[in-house]
C-alpha cells in the first residue's frame, strides 16, 4: 500500500500555509519581482499537494503533474521577467501602481 | 524519526517562505526563496519522490532562480559600489539561510543513512513516472511543450525589443 506515513491532513496543511502565504504576497506587495515571486511559491504549494497525493497512493501520476506545474512555472517566469525588464524600461520603477494602464 | 524530520523540514520551509516575502531587498528575499525550495524537495524525498526531489533542485532552484538573478541584476536597482557589496556580505544577510540550509542538508545526510526507515516506505521511482508520462499522460506532454514554446518565443519577442532599444542610445 502507499507510502505516506505522515497524516495526510498535515501535508495538505503544509501545502494550504505556503499558498496563502503565497497568495497574501500577492496582494500585499507591489514590487513586480515579489509579485513573480509569490507566483512561484503558490505553483509550488500546489506541486507539493500533488506530490504527497501521489506519495499517498503510491501512484506516480503525482510527479507527472509536479512535472507540469513545472513546465509552466518555468514558462511563466520566462515571460514575467520579460515584462519586468519592459516595464522597468518604460516606467522607470518596479511599482505595479505606477504600471496601471494598458496602454503605457 | 521520521515525522519528526517531516515537521522540520515543513516549519524550515513555511519560516523561509514568509521570510522571502517580507523582505525589502529583493536579492534577500532571493536568497530565503532558496532555501525554502529546498525544504520543499526534502519533503519530496522524504515523501518517496526521489525523482521530483530532485527536478525541484534542479529546475526551480536552479534555473528559474538563476533567472530572477540574471533579471536582478540587468535591473541593476540602485546605487551599486564597494561598499554595498560588503553590506551585503555582511554575517547577518547569509547567517540565518545558512543555518537553515544546513538544517535541511543534515535532514538529507540523515534520511539517506538510514534509507529505507526515514523515507515513506514504498518510493514512486523515476521509471514508474517516465512510463507514466509517455503513456497515458502524451497528449499534456505535447500540450506542455507548445507552452514552452510559446513561452520562449514571448521572452525572446520581449527581451529583445529591451536589447535593441538599449544599443541605439
Amino acid at each position: 500500500m502507499g507510502g505516506l506515513q505522515i497524516p495526510m491532513t498535515h501535508v495538505l496543511l503544509l501545502a494550504a500555509t505556503l499558498f496563502s502565504c503565497g497568495l497574501l504576497g500577492l496582494m500585499l506587495r507591489r514590487n513586480i519581482i515579489f509579485m513573480l515571486m509569490s507566483l512561484e511559491v503558490m505553483l509550488n504549494a500546489a506541486a507539493l499537494a500533488f506530490v504527497a497525493a501521489g506519495a499517498k497512493w503510491g501512484q506516480a501520476d503525482g510527479q507527472v503533474i509536479f512535472l507540469l506545474i513545472l513546465t509552466v512555472a518555468a514558462a511563466e517566469v520566462a515571460v514575467g521577467l520579460g515584462l519586468v525588464l519592459q516595464i522597468q524600461r518604460r516606467f522607470k520603477t518596479l511599482d505595479m501602481d505606477q504600471a496601471n494602464r494598458l496602454r503605457g | 524519526m521520521m515525522e519528526s524530520l517531516f515537521y522540520i523540514a515543513a516549519l524550515v520551509a513555511v519560516m523561509s517562505t514568509v521570510a522571502a516575502l517580507t523582505r525589502a531587498n529583493a536579492i534577500h528575499a532571493l536568497i530565503y526563496l532558496i532555501v525554502s525550495l529546498l525544504a520543499v524537495a526534502v519533503l519530496f524525498f522524504l515523501m518517496g519522490a526521489p525523482f521530483a526531489a530532485a527536478l525541484e533542485i534542479v529546475i526551480y532552484a536552479g534555473a528559474i532562480m538563476v533567472l530572477f538573478v540574471f533579471v536582478i541584476m540587468m535591473l541593476n536597482l540602485g546605487e551599486s559600489g564597494v561598499a554595498r557589496e560588503q553590506e551585503w556580505l555582511t554575517p547577518r544577510n547569509w547567517v540565518v539561510p545558512g543555518v537553515m540550509a544546513a538544517l535541511l542538508l543534515l535532514e538529507l545526510i540523515l534520511a539517506l543513512r538510514h534509507a529505507p526507515a526515514l523515507t515513506s516506505g514504498i518510493s514512486v521511482d523515476p521509471k514508474a513516472v517516465g512510463l507514466t508520462l509517455f503513456g497515458p499522460y502524451i497528449l499534456a506532454v505535447e500540450i506542455s511543450s507548445m507552452l514552452l514554446l510559446a513561452g520562449l518565443v514571448g521572452a525572446y519577442h520581449l527581451g529583445r525589443r529591451f536589447i535593441v532599444r538599449r544599443e541605439k542610445r
